[in-house]
């Protein structure tokens, strides 16, 4: 049969007579340039793993104490590096325990290739042992799936799944090799994938629609800029940073936007959405050209959609068409890559002085500080905050480390208040809103980044969902910085219960275990901060420490994180208590 | 409030084990009901044609495309409104042959219709019928009181009355 994708014939990359399966796997992977694997090994993938024992001084595999840790390694590798992150599992629960960080990788647009094995071909169907159909369930959180069940067809179904994972929207792929094409032989060669005639991942860019959008930002007295992680899965932050710049736009940031643009940048105005910051918020509904780059309106960005800057004319810059008018209508959509669009964008823009504008964000910051951010950063009560634990790292680390969240309160604060100097730097679970994902994830990032600093910001709630992960970073001895930041609660559930459901505190209450005994059982360095006096020592031995340690810091229990936008409620209905 | 409408969804895609899971898993993740579905052999060797019918608003109707445009193995897809497509079903009636001979009124009803015998036998006789849903639904109405064995009716298939260029699309990958 004719295929009907392109392989790069010009450079082909390796032949050799008679290999199996299994063999040919670890070439293809060695082809695309992977050099660290995150995975669980099983019947069903054995004969991989066998070829990855012979193949160890060429590929590191990380073995995680569950599938679900090796996925959000990946994804952590993946954030920090900006290549594709390679995770493997068995079948059946090896292949299902992945499924969590899939979704995740294919929400948050994070490009993955998943190699799960499988039962034999004969026995597919029949119920055999460890048997699930998991190309059947990952087709609705995976980018694009498929099952091998004969060895020929492992080289150019790998080249594609790569190619599909990395170009375009980023996205997870998860390639299901039966156990029999694994051991089966044949004549390998390998050639990359350039092309796929279905699939037509970046848009061109139309130079009209860069001239309509540049008309209607130059036209624009109260422009305001949001980018999303486009931004970064494009690598356009040096070009962003000139578009920024020579407008004069105040921009903000979504969660997986930040860290494209310095923290500290003079036009920095802040986060948006629903934890995010006053002004930025307030003034989406004041605006009168709204520019989104690389950023697809999650309901945690706009709040009501009814009432989200219907003042405003919308530019959006946006590879997925799919994502054009889906949740907010765009006045001028510019398809295409965000590196590409900014390009051709530049020139056309004028240099333009909206002090007046900027004003009003600093009015309404100053408010915020007043209501929120003080008592967050330098709080007179008694307990500790989560805010003022993230501003003594970014004191230790001068905003230079990259922050791997969790999900919940501390996430919000955590993304509210780190400082960011380096791009891909703050890698969380946006979308999905994974508890459980920081601690692996970290793993992942310190491993693709092994000269940064990298501290994991976590719950005392979702830290416990991978906490066996801890045998992971002492197995590689991955010099990570663990904060735990305990405030015995599932926090953010707690804040809508004392909001929202009159102070019934549901199944959010947590007795917790010595989590530094715990860390010690791992040989991991360990302390627990109960006082303020004692925190930045803790900080700065944590940072100074060569190996990986552990920081509990037992904060206030009944904190709120805001400003808040209520669920249903309009941005500029944001609440600062 | 913006109404429902009946679309029919015409998807160029490669020919591959898997899709149908994943078009239809796009339908079904937003609650909507599919009315009817059909794949087929398209004009173009090895590639797929879907029809596929649902009711639903303009607006959610564009923003399926996309999604359905998004999947990698997925050419192109249009949606068309009732009066850019000829459509047809099919339907098969499967009925007792002394029927037949003693209700005249079938033998009337078969000639109106224009529904066409496949086969006879002693026992039954199977009725074929083309045309649209209205009709299809007109004749099944009329032979139930006599008595129907069996009925089944496919999916709708369509054609557009504008051209959809996948070829062109194609030759362009080639090039």
């Amino acid at each position: 049969m004719k295929e009907h994708f392109t392989l790069d014939k010009e450079n082909d990359i390796l032949t050799a007579q008679k290999m199996s399966g299994s063999e040919a796997i670890i070439k293809c992977l060695l082809a695309e340039g992977v050099k660290t694997l995150y995975g669980y090994p099983g019947g069903a993938i054995m004969p991989v793993y066998d070829q990855l024992h012979q193949y160890q001084d060429k590929i590191h595999h990380v073995l995680a104490r569950h599938e679900q840790g090796a996925v959000h390694a990946a994804q952590g590798f993946a954030r920090i590096s900006g290549k594709v992150g390679v995770v493997m599992a068995t079948s059946g629960p090896g292949a299902t325990n992945l499924i969590t960080g899939i979704a995740d990788a294919q929400i948050d647009s994070t490009p993955l290739v998943c190699i799960t094995g499988q039962v034999n071909s004969q026995l597919l169907g029949s119920d055999a042992f460890q048997e699930t159909d998991i190309v059947g369930i990952s087709t609705p959180v995976t980018k694009w799936n498929h099952q091998i069940t004969k060895a020929t067809d492992i080289p150019k179904v790998l080249a594609k799944a790569f190619y599909i994972a990395k170009s375009g929207r980023p996205g997870p792929v998860l390639i299901d090799i039966t156990k029999d094409a694994q051991f089966e032989e044949f004549d390998f060669s390998y050639q990359k994938c350039i092309g796929i005639r279905s699939y037509k991942p970046v848009p061109m860019v139309e130079e009209k629609k860069v001239q309509e959008a540049a008309a209607l930002i130059n036209s624009a007295k109260k422009p305001l800029i949001v980018w999303g992680q486009g931004v970064i899965l494009s690598e356009a932050e040096s070009i962003f940073k000139g578009v920024v710049e020579k407008s004069g736009i105040p921009a903000a940031w979504t969660i997986l936007g930040v860290s494209a643009l310095p923290t500290s940048h003079p036009l920095n105005v802040g986060m948006v959405g629903m934890h995010g910051n006053y002004a930025p918020n307030v003034l989406t509904n004041e605006c009168d050209v709204l520019i989104a780059i690389g950023m697809r309106f999650d309901d945690r960005v706009t709040g009501n959609l009814n009432f989200y800057a219907k003042q405003a004319k919308v530019v959006h810059f946006e590879i997925d068409p799919a994502e054009v008018d889906k949740n907010v209508k765009a006045d001028v959509a510019v398809l295409g890559d965000a590196k590409e669009s900014l390009t051709q964008l530049l020139p056309y823009l004028k240099e333009k002085d909206y002090t007046e504008w900027h004003q009003r964000f600093k009015d309404l910051y100053k408010i915020e500080y007043e209501k929120v951010i003080k008592n967050d950063l330098h709080p007179t009560k008694e307990g500790l905050t989560m805010g003022e634990v993230l501003k003594e790292i970014n004191k230790q680390s001068k905003g230079n480390a990259a922050i791997v969240s969790d999900v919940g309160q501390h996430q919000m604060i955590a993304c509210r208040y780190a400082d960011f100097n380096i791009t891909k730097s703050n890698i969380t679970s946006g979308g999905l809103g994974t508890m459980g994902f920081a601690l692996p994830a970290a793993i992942g990032a310190k491993m693709a980044a092994p000269n940064r600093d990298v501290v994991a910001i976590i719950g005392d709630g979702g830290y416990q969902m991978t906490i066996q992960e801890l045998g992971t970073v002492f197995q590689q001895r991955i010099p990570l910085k663990i904060v735990v930041l305990n405030n015995e609660f599932l926090g953010m559930v707690r804040q809508w219960q004392q909001l929202f459901f009159d102070k019934r505190y549901a199944s959010t209450e947590m007795t917790n275990p010595d989590f530094v005994a715990i860390a010690k059982g791992y040989y991991i360095d360990a302390q627990k901060v109960t006082e303020r006096g004692k925190l930045s020592e803790a900080v700065q031995e944590m940072m100074s420490t060569e190996g990986p340690y552990f920081l509990e810091v037992c904060v206030e229990k009944e904190d709120n994180v805001f400003p808040m936008i209520p669920s249903g409620a309009s941005v500029s209905d944001i609440r600062l208590d | 409030m913006e109404e429902n409408k009946t679309y029919t969804v015409s998807i160029y895609t490669e020919n591959n084990i898997g899709l149908l899971n994943r078009i239809s898993a796009i339908f079904q993740r937003r609650h909507i009901n599919i009315e009817s579905i059909n794949s087929s052999v398209s004009e173009i060797e090895n590639i797929s044609k879907w029809t596929i019918v649902v009711q639903l608003t303009e607006d959610r109707m564009k923003k399926i495309i996309g999604q359905i445009e998004k999947q990698v193995e997925v050419i192109k897809a249009y949606y068309h409104k009732e009066d850019e497509i000829i459509y047809q079903e099919s339907c098969l009636f499967k009925i007792k042959s002394e029927l037949l001979f003693e209700e005249r009124q079938i033998q009337n009803i078969i000639k109106e219709s224009n529904a066409n015998i496949v086969t006879v036998n002693k026992e039954f006789f199977v009725l074929e019928k083309s045309g649209r849903s209205e009709e299809i639904t007109l004749l099944y109405r009329e032979l139930k009181p006599f008595g129907i064995m069996q009925f089944t009716r496919s999916g709708r298939i369509a054609v557009s009355k504008d051209e959809m260029k996948i070829s062109k699309m194609l030759e362009a990958f080639s090039n």
